[in-house]
């Protein structure tokens, strides 16, 4: 029995902190947050070669060959630092590709996901905004040897950046007659434009599909079988989310409380007074539980599949509310200066609020816990 | 990470199993007097009694890892518990094993593995609570004695015990607060003490207050050296870390009102099938995984001999949420029969229910309240100052 991080664990976790704190710092994240595509090509390529854009792809495909708990790892240091790339993006796209596709469909773009070449994202949700299976209703009409998509894909994560895109599907209109299939942004019929959210280092837009062909070598898997596919790419999309947002509710958790040693009122740092420090240790018990929670959902990822859903979903639920007050009352305790645009606070605010519905908010994943329960 | 057991583990798990199927059967009244004797003796047979206490005291000598399975096989079985002398085994014993004279050892380990008589535990005062190094109850030494006076309150089941760890000041002029307390094994049918039992909301009467009138203690049963009292404490109170049988506990507890949800009506529909009542279900058991995962980490600590986080705190401060909550929730599936007092032929399972709701604060006010909790992580973890 071991509940930890291994000594390689523990050394990726420092190596990607000095990388990010060296090369992008938060001055450089808000820099950054107003351009167009949001982040930086360079540091992309730069990521690429330190192997952690392919960390979950194996090296047969290019990549670094790790697993989901290294991903965390790499992850909650992104989030700590609010770094701002397509990274969870692609790696969703890669893990469609890697769990679902065949030798060769691997070998067509895995490579280029690992190096950083291709850009992927997962384009599930519509206008319905239901993570059901009854939310996918783009129907895939039969189209000689292929299927052809007209509609539109929602909410889909950097589809400003992305070149390829890994679609859900209806071939049927029974429940589980769903498919998968990535899409090239370049194809004819397909066209994508990304915006700015709340969180300004985030990118979400929308994927417009006009009679784009979907031939059968793009299919990941069968045509109408591809629902417990989904349903596991939600939940590992839940549990990367998760690790982003872990580390930045610790590092919000962290900047507060070191306000609360700086800061005097009364003629004593206001972190002497239980109405400050209270709220700080409840905090620190919700971000422990989160980090508990999550770490068990990475590890069930490929140890205890059968397990995913259930700790994916307590891990995602449990986490969002605890950082969504993090947020609000890490603002709250450093007073008037937590409005400013000018102290860091403020970002990881934003940053709860990007993260709560994506993948599922609180509601979604504790009904989704009540039925596994047997409720 | 890595959460299977090693096969020595796993060998011990089907023994503790075996030996369960073998002397608990199903069906079988555990609060039976006779059935509890041979219990006591079979596990005490065993050595898991005292299981993680040195062999040469006459405890198990277990491992870290077995003493997890023993006590999360045992709670999987709602099996009675592994020794009756509930405070002996939790902190008297391990106190004496740590500061304890050879003799002090022969003379009450035996009898805390056999359960031989009960102890109850003399640290809160009336002025004296969550502040317990200001204690004020008095020890003199004259000669070969200790004379003690004063008062010690909430102090659990004393009418029934025979013995009481108690903290005395026995130096009233020494710089801090923490300085100058000694630790005394008092037998409580001393002359000069009186035990009052205190009737607590729920109508039980568990905890007493004790008043000491010149009680005359001798000099051999001080635990550790004068002065030394707080330490002896702290560490002892220490030794009882290990949240394992608590959460299985508490899965037990939400199965229950997993239960209860699916026969109670909410707005005239099943209860089961209310959106609120799901998700806050749901949010129980999101904590008390929480705690079962919060648990294991700390584990991984112990186990790789690093040192301990404050996850007691931790744990415990879940645990007292998850106490008042589930308590009240369940008299809210109730509806307006949660009003009927435990004992009355209109309550629902014979009042269980109500009983629970009134009973939390022996577990989240007693050992240390969430204010006391949140004070620790404060200023340990997260180091703000004192206040």
């Amino acid at each position: 029995m071991d509940f930890g991080f291994s000594e390689e664990q523990d050394l990726l976790r420092a190596e990607v902190r000095k990388f990010l704190d060296a090369r992008c710092p938060l001055e450089r994240v808000r820099k950054l947050s107003e351009t167009g595509p949001g982040y930086d090509a360079e540091l992309w390529r730069e990521l690429a070669e330190l192997g952690w854009l392919g960390l979950t792809i194996p090296e047969a495909y290019g990549g670094a060959g790790l697993g989901w708990v290294d991903l965390v790892v790499l992850l909650q240091e992104t989030g700590r630092s609010l770094f701002p790339s397509p990274l969870v993006s692609t790696t969703l796209a890669a893990a469609a590709v890697l769990e679902n596709g065949s030798e060769e469909q691997r070998q067509r773009w895995l490579p280029s996901l690992a190096d950083g070449t291709r850009i992927g994202t997962l384009a599930f949700l519509e206008t319905s905004d239901s993570l059901a299976p009854g939310g996918i209703a783009l129907l895939g009409k039969p189209d000689g040897d292929a299927f052809a998509l007209t509609g539109e894909k929602k909410f889909v994560a950097d589809a400003g950046s992305a070149n390829l895109f890994v679609v859900a599907f209806r071939t049927g209109a029974g429940a589980g007659d769903l498919a998968l299939a990535v899409l090239d942004a370049g194809s004819p019929g397909v066209s994508a434009a990304g915006h700015p959210t709340i969180d300004a280092t985030k990118r979400l837009g929308t994927l417009k599909l006009e009679n784009a062909r979907v031939p059968r070598s793009a299919l990941l898997g069968a045509a109408s079988q591809a629902r417990p596919a989904i349903e596991r790419l939600y939940d590992l999309g839940a549990v990367a989310v998760t690790a982003e947002l872990t580390g930045a509710a610790e590092q919000a958790h962290a900047l507060t409380t070191q306000y609360a040693k700086d800061r005097i009122q009364f003629g004593a740092p206001i972190g002497k007074y239980q109405g400050v420090k209270h709220p700080l240790a409840e905090m620190y018990v919700e971000l422990e539980s989160t980090k508990s929670l999550l770490y068990y959902a990475a590890w069930a990822v490929a140890e205890s599949p059968g397990e995913l859903p259930r700790a994916a979903s307590l891990a995602k639920a449990f986490g969002t509310d605890a950082f969504t007050r993090i947020g609000i009352d890490g603002v709250q305790l450093h007073g008037a200066v937590g409005y400013t645009a000018e102290y860091e606070i403020q970002l990881y605010l934003k940053r709860a609020k990007w993260a709560r519905p994506v993948f599922g908010d609180s509601d979604f994943h504790y009904e989704r816990v009540a039925r596994l329960g047997g409720l | 990470m890595d959460f299977k057991l090693s096969e020595k583990e796993q060998a011990f798990r089907q023994e503790v199993r075996a030996f369960l199927d073998e002397n608990l059967p199903a069906g079988v009244n555990k609060l039976d007097p006779r059935f509890l004797a041979e219990w006591n003796k079979k596990v005490r047979a065993k050595r898991w009694v005292g299981f993680s206490w040195p062999r040469e005291v006459g405890g198990g000598g277990g491992g870290i890892m077995e003493q997890v399975v023993l006590k999360e096989e045992m709670a999987q079985r709602k099996a009675p518990p592994l020794g009756s002398c509930f405070m002996g085994l939790a902190w008297v014993g391990p106190a004496i094993i740590q500061y304890g004279t050879e003799a002090q050892k022969q003379r009450f380990i035996p009898d805390i593995l056999d359960g031989a008589y009960q102890w109850c535990t003399g640290y809160s005062e009336p002025g004296t609570g969550s502040d317990l190094a200001s204690l004020q109850c008095k020890g003199v030494r004259e000669g070969d004695f200790y004379v003690v006076n004063g008062q010690k309150i909430w102090t659990s089941i004393a009418m029934w015990s025979k013995w009481i760890i108690l903290l005395v000041r026995t130096d009233p002029s020494s710089t801090t607060k923490h300085e100058g307390i000694t630790c005394l094994l008092v037998e409580m049918s001393t002359p000069g003490i009186e035990v009052r039992p205190i009737q607590n909301m729920s109508g039980g009467a568990m905890f007493a207050e004790v008043f000491f009138n010149d009680v005359r203690v001798p000099v051999e049963n001080r635990l550790g050296a004068e002065g030394q009292g707080w330490q002896v404490t702290v560490s002892a109170l220490q030794s009882e870390r290990s949240s394992i049988a608590e959460v299985t506990a508490m899965y037990r507890k939400l199965e229950e009102l997993v239960e209860l949800a699916k026969r109670t009506q909410k707005n005239g529909a099943p209860a089961a099938r209310d959106t609120r009542v799901r998700r806050q279900i749901a949010v129980f058991e999101a904590k008390i995984e929480a705690m079962r995962l919060n648990g294991l980490r700390s584990l991984t600590l112990q186990l790789r001999g690093e040192p301990l986080s404050s996850e007691t705190s931790i744990n415990k401060l879940l645990r007292a949420e998850l106490e008042v909550d589930m308590g009240d929730f369940a008299l809210e599936l109730l509806g307006s029969a949660s009003a009927y007092r435990a004992g009355t032929p209109e309550t629902v399972d014979g009042g269980r229910w109500q009983t629970g709701a009134l009973n939390w604060p022996e577990v989240v006010i007693g050992g240390g309240t969430p204010n006391i909790q949140k004070n620790i992580i404060a200023e340990r973890i997260l180091h703000l100052p004192k206040d």
